[in-house]
């Protein structure tokens, strides 16, 4: 996991290197200082030495511009490389999610999407660069001064030996018995925003049902966990503090007492008063990083779930790739579908598309009407390749889907989704994802055969009308129209609507397909529908039920022979054929 | 979420500000908070005092040893280390009641902060339950939601971190400012020189950083919307080939964010060495100084060990002004925050005065009607008298509408002059474009919006009058956009009867047409739904939200496009299912599709606030007016 992680990190190698290098030589600095101050105070100002207070004394502060120096480049460098690793994660997840089939989309929500690009990206890369700032800093600093401290006086320090065992198992205890609580405690946290979420999403359901009072308890339910599990975890963290205070105290007794002895008995082991204060600045160092190395721990395991979540997404294998060698031509809008079966998952018992057999000619036009969960829009989803089929084939022009390039086959079958979306752009950079070379002419052509153009023209800006997110300044029907447009201007062999006019009026439903008719008379047409009006001058119509084929036939033959169909007639019986009966 | 009137006030409007506009009247009620644990908290106050003397005591004593101790001692031919070992058990003591008082504080601290945080937290949901509709249409939801993430993390920052920090920064600066005072009066001087400078520089690099850091804000903002939008249409992505554009917008985004993101981090990043190593310089610069002062004989009295000590106390007067200055800012934010937790708090509650309440009911002997202890299928309404007398009315669902006039924001009526009579087992239907004000006519049914006293009755009893949760209660309504809540289906469906049994759910499910797809489900009706349902078709969660409002088995009902994603064959045995449940019953129609409305006694058309055409599908096909060309399919809803 870390090593896939790891392969994010590409031209930022050298700022990841660099920067734990650099503290390295931060650190020799940092570690040397004490031991110039301890220098000062002895040969310097004990004896009254100017001269020798001047010279140590600047190369203290040399030693400091050094230090600075390199603590700011390990700095830009460590910053360089973290948000470096963090740009690259997020492309390379992206550009990932690009190849993604149909299929990998539903595996991941688009805010499981968003959350793993996002939140999970910034706790990864700020574990990366506490890690290179600090995995090396630390241990290197321990070492330093504890090598240090043995140079400084050997007996003394071996007073470290036993602090450092004290605060490892100590540290240790406290971390492996709060981690797994604040693991849950997150987790509770999230079911809270969760609670709060659906109350605000539910709040006109909350309030009809009358459950405001069911909701608050719910919450606090929730609340009352975290409130409990927090104070436990919290309780054990309050540890920290005195735990690091009881060894550094502990030290500077110590050391205060032998150090005292070994000054005033002096000995093969003497030492000075500055040599004193250096110890104690050591012992304060190997404590501290004995604290921070500790806290990287937790960051770490802290940031693993994000790392598994961000692995998770790099490692999904698009599940539909292109073939070696695509044919990079569609011939003609012929369909074919010979035994088709369709599972979404592998473990679903019941397929659901099964059994399905149908010829399309080419500039057919096709109705397809069914009930919710027929299967409609699966069926219609193989013939882009968007899913492959479990069993059987789909032959497009002659040639199974597998075959195309996946560019060459999606340009030749325009399909308009039903949950579809027009993205934050005018009306022409929208109507630019069919092609984005539409000449002006071509895209009103587009928009005209839509029934599209006379309310763009009534807009404002016209054609350079601003487009909010998701189409929300434009009416359900007018946004079904710019999709089909955006379709049309694909110039299709083959063109799939799936329930595509359901909010436009039954008017400019029928021009609409009056001018596919006379327009594009050599396109394939694929229309879905709830609506009978919709699809009833079709060349066919396929009746679907419970993922089968119920029926094929011409709108008198259904009416005639298909039950189904009558039923879905009826049920609709509309408007203008009608309107005679009711004024009788 | 959908706002299916464009009339609405505009949402989000609310700017942030970023600093507490009343701090005084916001500590003040912090501290209401904080004074249910007034004993905890004097402890506390207590131990962070010990615990940041024994420090600033800790650091005094490496002069003690010089001076005292290990100086005359190294005089001394037998040295005798009694005193020595004297003087060190009596800062061991010290150092212990420092350690036991941090434990203590910390320990306490716990309580206080999270016990205030949920305190806070639990009070504020209750409240926000209480609030009116329009508080929810007037704010986004990740508004609201960042007063329980953001605003209370902040808060209890405040409390667990940054106050305690202050007060020993506080108490340390003072007794470390006094000690070197006392040991060097220049050297003070010159001390507070360096730290001026060091303050200096810190202000400079914190304000360069925080600049990059607000901009990697908004980068990051940018980005997520850019995500968002693009993952949320990413079949459409697929569907156009639209991959490689996708891709180098994207990456515009992402290498912006970058760019600040690296300065930010770079300036944060420089700020600690900067704040260490000017802290060795003042070492250094001190040290010569000092050396100066002693040797020169300008200071006199300036002994070895006060310099040695000096230099010591030097170091810790940086660290807790750097913190202090830290402190501050945190401290605004936190207060910013509470502030506007309690402005959440102050919004004013859903008002009710109602006094009439609803009552399962039963006839006496005498034919009369009483309130009964059980559920009876019978309701009424309770209606006590100004003179003690209790009336008891029959909830038969006759609401009726006079002349009611209506804006959501003033001077922008959405209602004109609405007038309609439901009586009784009547189905009532309405129709219009979007923001004709179907939807705003049943959100003052149920009283998601007041008007005017008397305008609205309903059993002729005004419906200012009925208490609040009691009118709701009777009102049964079916949404559009469906919410449904993590949980199994079955407590999905329970949700609108609390006491209402497995059996009552599944034949409430069967009459919604739901039961068939629910037994598909892996676990049926104890499969958990997440994430508001997302693995159910829109359909589906429709048929669950209609099997839920008919367990709750509501006197009236309002079906405000409740079927809208039901395809028409299913639409038609779902409402076969439910005319079957509310016969008798009084029913609000809206719909989109004009086969939903066709069998209502009365359609009414909207347009603009204004009921246009009235009567039944017979009658307005023969006048031939709108509903006649909504019909005919010349005009287009939406």
């Amino acid at each position: 996991m870390l090593k896939r992680l790891l392969q994010c990190v590409r031209q930022y190698k050298r700022d990841s290197i660099l920067a734990p290098v650099i503290i390295s030589g931060e650190v020799l600095l940092e570690v040397l200082m004490p031991w110039i101050m301890a220098k000062i105070i002895d040969n310097g100002i004990t004896p009254g030495n100017m001269e020798y207070i001047w010279k140590m004394g600047l190369l203290l502060i040399l030693c400091c511009a050094a230090s600075l120096a390199c603590g700011a480049l390990a700095g830009k460098y460590a910053a360089s490389a973290s948000t470096g690793l963090g740009r690259n994660i997020r492309k390379d997840l992206y550009y990932n999610v690009q190849n993604f089939s149909f299929h990998n989309i539903d595996k991941f929500s688009t805010a499981g999407i968003v959350t793993r690009l996002t939140t999970d990206v910034t706790r990864i890369q700020e574990s990366y660069q506490m890690i290179i700032r600090t995995a090396v800093r630390s241990p290197f600093m321990l070492i330093s001064s504890v090598v240090m401290a043995f140079t400084i006086n050997w007996k003394l320090a071996f007073v470290f030996l036993a602090a450092i065992p004290i605060l490892g198992i100590g540290l240790y205890f406290i971390i492996t018995h709060a981690h797994p609580v604040f693991e849950r405690v997150f987790k509770t946290y999230d079911k809270l925003n969760r609670v709060v979420q659906e109350n605000l999403y539910g709040i006109r359901v909350v309030k009809s049902f009358v459950r405001e009072e069911h909701e608050t308890k719910k919450f606090k339910e929730v609340s009352d966990s975290i409130y409990k599990d927090f104070v436990y975890a919290e309780r054990l963290l309050a540890f920290n503090g005195p735990l690091m205070q009881f060894c550094s105290y502990g030290c500077m007794l110590l050391i205060s007492w032998f150090g005292a002895r070994l000054i005033v008995l002096g000995g093969e082991t003497a030492m000075t008063t500055g040599e004193l204060t250096g110890m104690f600045t050591y012992v304060m160092q190997i404590l501290m990083s004995l604290m921070m190395l500790s806290m990287i721990m937790v960051m770490v395991t802290m940031s693993k779930a994000s790392a598994e979540r961000i692995v998770e997404l790099l490692d999904e294998k698009p599940t539909i790739r292109n073939p070696e060698h695509p044919v990079m031509e569609v011939e003609n809008g012929e369909i074919v579908f010979r035994n088709v079966e369709f599972s979404y998952s592998e473990k679903s018992e019941k397929p659901c598309l099964s059994n399905i057999n149908l010829h399309i000619h080419s500039g057919q036009t096709i109705g397809i009407i069914g009930g919710t969960g027929s299967a409609k829009s699966t069926l219609v989803q193989m013939i882009p390749r968007l899913y492959d089929v479990t069993k059987g084939e789909v032959l497009v022009g002659g040639r199974n889907v597998r075959e195309y390039d996946l560019e060459v086959l999606r340009n030749s079958v325009a399909m308009v989704l039903q949950k579809n979306v027009l993205f934050s752009g005018t009306v022409k950079e929208n109507l630019r994802w069919g092609n984005p070379d539409a000449t002006d002419e071509e895209m009103i052509h587009a928009c005209r055969l839509a029934q599209a153009h006379d309310f763009i023209m009534d807009f404002s800006d016209g054609y350079d009308t601003h487009i909010e997110q998701g189409g929300r300044n434009v009416s359900g029907g007018q946004k079904q129209r710019l999709c089909i447009a955006r379709a049309l201007l694909k110039k299709p062999k083959i063109l799939i609507l799936d329930d595509s006019t359901s909010a436009v009026d039954t008017k400019t439903d029928t021009l609409i397909r009056k001018a596919f008719r006379e327009e594009i008379p050599d396109t394939t047409k694929l229309i879905i529908a709830q609506r009978v009006a919709s699809v009833e001058d079709a060349d066919l119509i396929i009746v679907m039920e419970d993922g089968k084929v119920d029926a094929i036939g011409t709108h008198a033959q259904l009416l005639e022979s298909n039950e189904i169909y009558r039923e879905v007639y009826t049920s609709q019986l509309k408007g203008g054929d009608d309107d005679a009966n009711t004024e009788q | 979420m959908r706002t299916p009137n464009n009339n609405r006030p505009p949402k989000g409007a609310r700017m942030k500000g970023a600093g507490a506009k009343d701090g005084k009247k916001t500590i003040k009620r912090l501290l209401s908070y904080l004074m249910a644990y007034k004993f905890s908290i004097f402890a506390m106050l207590v131990c962070i005092i010990v615990s940041s003397l024994a420090g600033v005591v800790g650091n005094m004593f490496l002069r003690t040893l010089i001076d005292d101790y290990i100086t005359p001692l190294m005089t001394q031919e037998n040295p005798v280390f009694t005193g020595l070992l004297q003087a060190l058990a009596t800062m061991a003591v010290v150092y212990f009641l420092g350690i036991l008082s941090t434990w203590f504080c910390n320990f306490t601290m716990v309580t206080v902060s999270q016990g205030v945080q949920k305190t806070i937290r639990d009070e504020m949901f209750a409240h926000m339950q209480t609030l009116p509709v329009q508080y929810f249409d007037t704010h986004t939801h990740g508004e609201i939601m960042s007063h329980y993430t953001n605003d209370i993390d902040t808060l209890r920052q405040m409390i667990s971190q940054s106050i305690p920090q202050m007060i020993s920064s506080a108490i340390t600066v003072v007794a470390v400012f006094s000690a070197m005072c006392v040991t060097s009066l220049p050297m003070t001087g010159f001390v507070i020189l360096t730290v001026i400078g060091m303050m200096a520089v810190t202000a400079f690099i914190g304000g360069r950083s925080g600049k990059y850091f607000v901009e990697q804000q908004k980068s990051i903002g940018q980005l997520n919307g850019y995500i968002e939008e693009m993952v949320d249409g990413q079949k459409v992505v697929q569907v156009f080939c639209h991959e490689a554009a996708a891709k180098a917008d994207f990456d515009k985004c992402n290498d912006e964010l970058f760019h600040n993101a690296k300065q930010a981090h770079t300036f944060a990043n420089i700020l600690m060495p900067i704040m260490g190593n000017m802290g060795h310089l003042q070492f250094a610069l001190l040290a010569m100084f000092g050396g100066f002062l002693a040797i020169s004989g300008i200071s006199p009295g300036l002994t070895l060990g006060s310099i040695v000590s000096f230099l010591q106390l030097s170091k810790s007067f940086n660290m807790p002004i750097t913190q202090i200055s830290q402190q501050i800012n945190s401290i605004v934010m936190a207060l910013a925050g509470a502030e506007r937790i309690f402005a959440l708090l102050d919004v004013q509650s859903e008002a009710d005065d109602g006094y009439v309440t609803l009552v399962n009911a039963e006839y006496n002997a005498n034919g009369e009607l009483m309130e009964a202890q059980s559920r009876t299928g019978i309701w009424a309404w309770k209606h006590p008298h100004k003179d003690g007398t209790v009336t008891y009315t029959l909830l038969r669902g006759d609401v009726r509408m006079n002349e009611v006039d209506f804006a959501y924001v003033p001077d922008k009526l959405v209602l004109h002059d609405i007038s309609l009579y439901a009586e009784p087992g009547q189905k009532v239907a309405f129709v219009g474009a979007t923001g004709a004000g179907k939807t705003t006519i049943t959100n003052l049914i149920n009283r998601f919006y007041d008007i005017a006293d008397g305008k609205i009755r309903y059993d002729d009893i005004n419906i200012n009058k009925i208490k609040k949760s009691d009118l709701r209660h009777s009102l049964g309504v079916v949404l559009q956009d469906v919410n449904l809540f993590t949980g199994t289906v079955m407590e999905n469906i329970r949700y609108g009867r609390l006491d209402a049994t497995d059996e009552e759910c599944i034949a409430a499910a069967k009459l919604a047409n739901a039961h068939g797809f629910i037994e598909m489900l892996p676990e049926k009706y104890n499969t958990v739904l997440e994430g508001d349902g997302s693995g159910l078709s829109q359909g589906q969660r429709q048929l669950i939200s209609i099997a839920r409002a008919a367990v709750a088995d509501p006197p009236v009902m309002i079906l405000d496009e409740a079927t809208s994603s039901i395809d028409t064959r299913t639409e038609a045995l779902v409402q076969r299912g439910m005319d079957g449940l509310m016969k008798g019953r009084t029913v609000f129609v809206i719909a989109h599709r004009l086969s939903t409305v066709q069998n209502s006694d009365v359609i009414m058309v909207l347009d603009h606030g204004h009921i246009i055409e009235k009567g039944t599908h017979d009658q307005l096909i023969a006048q031939k007016g709108n509903y006649y060309r909504l019909y005919t399919g010349a005009f287009e809803l939406d």
